[in-house]
């Protein structure tokens, strides 16, 4: 698959992202379109999955431990077929499949509950120590917050995994510069961040996470690396690709989608004019 | 012979016939494998017996996602570490994601002695009995423990272990095999008033009830090693009869066995309720006799409570 279809498809998720937060007025935006070239690069190229066997023995998982980006994630879902792409539009609504934050056990194709910052990187580790252990072959991919990793857990996370010799999983960053109370920086630093990675004994990649080529790149080079655990520090733009959402910077964390931006973003993401 | 055997043992027996024989299990330290006995799994079966070091949020969620992977994990650290510290990472990683994880918190209440009152939970069941759906189970006895390990693993979902790691008082008898983790047992049948009881307190009540015998007192006892789900049917059953309740605990009478034995009388059979256990108190450094003295969980103090309980009837 050459990078101009995954741009295409790319394009489609944020369409679906923006979509499906305005149907129900607002949500964690901000923080769903900084990754999704990293959940297109997993679920388009990547991931060994059935979509229409979401509980495959020996599939590769995805545990998006900033569960908040739940959106992004059931955009990438519909558009690979787990459900239909109409069902997007019934996020947060009551009695919903698609809630907030990630729940395993009301999506198809959500590996592992999370929204309580800093455990899913931990059951990430737990699911790869599994694969091990059962010696199928399997992968665990997943991504946290640049925010979260202000977490204690994701360090008690990060040791024991270099630790295990993990090298069957691989955690992204989305290292997006910014948290819900403003700038990491100025909030609770954590440069120099590849190097803290490093010392805790990952093998460490810093791309751009919003190219897809170069994340690719980078995505190959972990899956083929051994004996540690990978670390893909993408940095990334928060609100990436949707200029009003964007420009909010801080701000778009959670913000709210009227109907009208929607139809701005639709044209925008598909290189038409606002 | 169970009765000669340490708690910890029965427990790391179990867990290392069921390694053997069950692929699904495995146990997950956090530095206390030594104290708790599952040190030399670590060296015979280091990839099912797992030491994540000093890190028990880590070890909980590590847990869950090895359920997910089709594991039976038994997380095991001190009452206080394995349940207050890590509420959260029960309450969402392992309960809300519904993943079948047995928490094990060993040093329940009072009996954590010398180690004081930074190690002594004496609110840990209160902290995860709002928790939908965790089971939590104290054992009484060696015997009982013994059968009921096996209908715990059986059991689809959380449960929390909250085990004494000494060599415990003998309640049962050896052989003794009708247990029942979902019911609580009549120990001792009785008219005037009901003792219910919990893991330590239950020989406590044994002893009351004796003094309370001597008295002319005769005091029915039901041992309730789960403390939820509440055996609501034996309770009410007994409170009908003695119209008198006193809940015995190894644990801060809020929120453990006193509450849920409150909750099922006034909702269903409004009861006289008088209780022993820890109150308003933080724990402290010192030896068992001590501390049951200081914290008022004396078979005396049973036998106060039971009179006075008589006397509200």
């Amino acid at each position: 698959m050459d990078y101009k279809e995954l741009e295409s498809f790319a394009k489609e998720i944020r369409v679906n992202i923006v979509s499906s937060i305005c149907s129900i007025g607002a949500g964690h935006i901000g923080g769903s379109l900084s990754i999704v070239e990293a959940l297109t690069l997993l679920y388009k190229k990547h991931m060994k999955i059935d979509p229409a066997n979401p509980k495959m023995e020996g599939r590769d998982r995805f545990v998006c431990s900033k569960g908040h980006a739940g959106p992004a994630v059931y955009a990438v879902l519909a558009e690979m077929g787990y459900f239909e792409k109409s069902e997007l539009l019934t996020l947060n609504q009551g009695g919903t499949r698609l809630p907030s934050h990630c729940d395993m056990n009301k999506t198809p194709g959500i590996d592992m509950t999370a929204g309580s910052l800093g455990q899913g990187m931990s059951c990430a580790v737990g699911i790869a120590l599994g694969a091990k252990l059962k010696k199928d072959g399997a992968r665990c991919y997943c991504i946290i917050g640049d925010g979260e990793s202000q977490e204690g857990q994701i360090w008690e996370a990060a040791l024991f995994a270099a630790h295990k010799k993990l090298d069957n999983l691989i955690v992204f960053t989305d290292y997006n510069k910014y948290q819900l109370d403003g700038a990491i920086e100025e909030i609770n630093n954590l440069e120099p961040l590849a190097e803290k990675w490093k010392a805790f004994g990952w093998n460490v990649y810093e791309v751009d996470g919003n190219c897809l080529e170069g994340l690719d790149k980078a995505i190959i080079a972990a899956k083929a690396n051994t004996g540690k655990p990978s670390m893909i520090v993408m940095h990334t733009i928060k609100g990436k690709g949707i200029e009003f959402v964007e420009s909010a910077k801080g701000g778009c964390h959670s913000m709210s989608v009227s109907c009208e931006q929607r139809d701005c973003a639709v044209n925008e993401i598909r290189g038409g004019l606002c | 012979m169970l009765k000669e055997k340490l708690m910890k043992e029965v427990f790391t027996d179990f867990i290392k016939e069921n390694i053997l024989a069950d692929e699904r299990i495995i146990i997950v330290d956090a530095d206390l494998s030594k104290c708790i006995g599952s040190n030399p799994l670590e060296k015979d079966f280091p990839d099912r017996a797992i030491n994540v070091g000093i890190s028990e949020q880590n070890m909980a969620s590590v847990a869950a996602g090895l359920a997910s992977y089709g594991f039976i994990p038994f997380i095991t650290s001190f009452g206080p570490f394995a349940t207050r510290r890590i509420c959260d990472q029960i309450m969402i990683s392992i309960c809300y994601a519904q993943q079948n994880v047995k928490i094990v918190g060993t040093d329940p209440g009072i009996s954590a002695e010398l180690n004081g009152g930074t190690h002594m939970a004496l609110e840990d069941i209160g902290v995860l009995r709002s928790i939908p759906h965790i089971v939590i189970y104290e054992p009484t006895d060696n015997v009982e423990f013994a059968a009921m390990l096996p209908q715990i693993r059986d059991h689809n979902g959380p449960v929390y272990i909250r085990m004494f790691r000494k060599c415990p008082p003998v309640v049962y008898k050896e052989g003794d095999t009708d247990f029942n983790l979902f019911k609580a047992k009549v120990y001792r049948e009785g008219k005037d008033v009901t003792l219910v009881a919990t893991g330590l307190m239950v020989s406590t009540a044994i002893e009351a009830a004796k003094q309370l015998e001597e008295d002319g007192i005769s005091a029915e006892i039901i041992v309730c090693p789960t403390i939820k789900p509440i055996d609501s049917e034996t309770i009410i059953a007994s409170a009908r009869k003695t119209r008198a309740v006193v809940t015995c605990e190894n644990h801060n009478v809020m929120g453990a066995l006193r509450s849920a034995v409150a909750e099922v009388l006034c909702e269903q059979c409004p009861t006289v309720l008088q209780s022993v256990g820890v109150k308003e108190q933080f724990g402290e450094v010192g030896k068992m006799p001590y501390l049951r003295k200081v914290f008022h969980m004396e078979a005396a103090d049973i036998v106060v409570a039971a009179k006075k309980a008589i006397g509200l009837k």
